[in-house]
């Protein structure tokens, strides 16, 4: 089981203070942000990508190369990488090289995007989503496994003779998640590859991500990759921690009252009772976070929200000590029991790579 | 033969409302035609005033809270649909339509669905011909050809040589949706679970290979 953190990247104004951060100092809290998940013994740290404001990270390779360079542990991924609007020819090239860099310590998730107009910004039509996300991933994995590609499809100019460089780290793509907010086709692609699925799982209440991982993981063993328990799962959750519950709630309620995606809407109660974010003591992190495995099943991956809707960079990484001090500790003692051994351990490129060996296909 | 599910949707914000009134009389109506017919009926009723400040939670987080959600199911399972607002500059209310911005896209495809309102003058009665007929048409339900429209003076008048008093257009209204009720709907598809990914694949195959 793999704990992180995903970031997206919005610049916010505190709303505590009205102050709101420069790029600059976004991008770096960013990179602070990231080195602490290290420090704290956090195992991925993913980001977000965006090419529209308020949001930062519209290159996501390069900050995660400069935060590779800094790490040693680290798993570097992304939250999503927008398989629609990218050339998948690029997403092949950016994420090898960066595979390289990071010695293996990359993978990636898939999002469509849900920005209208970045869709024509970058040549795309939204309507194309789901089309677009099919033919780009089966493209893209051609890239990483065919070292010669010739290739024609709808949306991209075709390829004769192409070799994607550099090659994959080993011989061994990086892993891929898929992620999705509410198409079952995603799901269904995932399940078709074999890949991982991740649900964002937070922002809504938890029933509407069962739905989607049933889905998956029932089409994973349709498409014969295993059991359905044997599927690869990653979730999302959002937090803020303190020590004490009233404290975490008293200096919540602000960046909560005034949130991007659900602030001026529901009351923080009403909002903590319904969806997956916890306001409280590491305790209470810990038994919600433990629900999620009641509800989806053991799971490979879970990435949390912890650093958006403006709160200091200072708060965070108070955050990140109590979340990889005190709760991460105690879910990974928590979820290895009981959990079957055919299930299997987060995705590691070692792993892979050691299994690549055995199988060459 | 199981009783027709009827929601009954009101968006009158005064209680008691007008609005209220005029949805009751329908239901009621329209229950006594099925009776004749031989059906049962179950009426759910959905005030939303009550339902107010979770329709707009709904607007902003993209989910119903619990009680919201529950009347959510109720319409979009009903097998008919009586929707009364009261007209408000010209329209159904802002309220009435963020209700229907909820709803799923699909949950009033092929349903029967009877379109009132109330007004402080006769004057705005074509607000259901102009703002609540399109709202259905574009939602796919099967409007009744009768909309139902009750201005102050229609509590306490008969009809004239031309126009059925309020009562008479109640029981055409009722009588129209009772028999787009109890004929037999096309139970619809069985959904796909999802597009094998397979022809996902072959939907965008170009050329020979």
């Amino acid at each position: 089981m793999q704990f992180g953190i995903f970031t997206v990247g919005d610049v916010t104004p505190d709303p505590t203070s009205a102050r709101t951060p420069t790029e600059h100092e976004r991008i770096k809290a960013m990179v602070a942000i990231a080195l602490k998940a290290e420090e704290v013994g956090l195992d991925v740290f993913a980001t977000g990508e965006h090419h529209n404001p308020p949001f930062v990270p519209s290159s996501p390779t390069t900050m995660l190369g400069y935060i590779a360079a800094r790490t040693e542990r680290l798993i570097l991924s992304t939250s999503t990488t927008l398989i629609t609007t990218n050339d998948p020819v690029k997403i092949a090239e950016d994420y090898a090289m960066l595979q390289h860099l990071a010695d293996g310590r990359v993978d990636l998730m898939m999002g469509r995007g849900n920005t209208g107009p970045v869709y024509p910004w970058f040549g795309k039509d939204i309507r194309d989503g789901i089309p677009l996300a099919v033919e780009n991933y089966a493209l893209l994995r051609r890239l990483w496994q065919e070292d010669v590609v010739d290739w024609e499809g709808k949306f991209r100019t075709p390829l004769q003779g192409f070799t994607s460089t550099p090659r994959p780290l080993d011989g061994v793509a990086p892993f891929v998640w898929h992620g999705s907010i509410r198409s079952p086709e995603i799901a269904e692609q995932a399940a078709f590859y074999g890949d991982g699925f991740f649900a964002n799982n937070i922002f809504w209440p938890k029933d509407h991500f069962r739905r989607l991982i049933d889905l998956y993981r029932r089409r994973f063993a349709h498409h014969g990759h295993g059991t359905p328990e044997q599927a690869v799962v990653g979730l999302g959750g959002q937090a803020f921690i303190r020590r004490n519950s009233q404290d975490a709630v008293r200096e919540f309620r602000p960046y909560f009252d005034n949130a991007p995606v659900y602030g001026h809407g529901p009351s923080l109660e009403e909002f903590t009772e319904q969806t997956p974010l916890t306001v409280g003591s590491p305790q209470e992190v810990i038994e919600k976070t433990l629900e999620f495995r009641e509800s989806f099943g053991h799971y490979q991956r879970q990435l949390f929200l912890m650093d958006h809707a403006g709160l200091p960079l200072k708060t965070v990484l108070e955050q990140l000590d109590l979340l990889g001090e005190e709760v991460v500790p105690v879910l990974r003692k928590e979820f290895a029991v009981g959990r079957p051994a055919e299930v299997p351990a987060g995705p590691t490129h070692a792993a892979r790579a050691a299994r690549g060996a055995g199988e060459q296909r | 033969m199981n009783p027709v599910r009827l929601a009954v949707v009101s968006s009158g914000l005064s209680v008691p409302s007008s609005t209220r009134l005029l949805a009751d009389r329908l239901a009621e109506a329209a229950g006594r035609r099925l009776a004749q017919a031989g059906r049962g009926v179950e009426v759910e009723t959905v005030e939303l005033r009550e339902l107010a400040v979770d329709i707009a939670g709904n607007l902003v987080t993209g989910f119903p809270a619990p009680t919201l959600r529950r009347a959510v199911e109720a319409v979009t399972r009903a097998d008919a649909l009586i929707a009364v607002t009261p007209v408000f500059s010209a329209s159904y209310s802002g309220l009435f339509k963020s209700f229907f911005d909820v709803l799923d896209r699909d949950a009033l495809v092929g349903k029967p669905v009877l379109a009132a309102a109330t007004g402080g003058t006769a004057r705005h009665s074509l607000a259901l011909e102009y703002a609540l007929r399109p709202l259905f048409a574009h939602l796919r339900a099967a409007v009744t050809p009768t909309a139902v429209f009750a201005a102050p003076e229609d509590w306490g008048s008969a009809g004239d040589s031309r126009t059925a008093a309020l009562a008479g257009r109640i029981g055409r209204a009722a009588a129209e949706l009772a028999a787009l009720a109890a004929a037999p709907r096309p139970e619809p598809a069985a959904d796909e679970e999802v597009v094998p990914f397979d022809r996902q694949l072959e939907a965008l195959r170009t050329g020979p290979r």
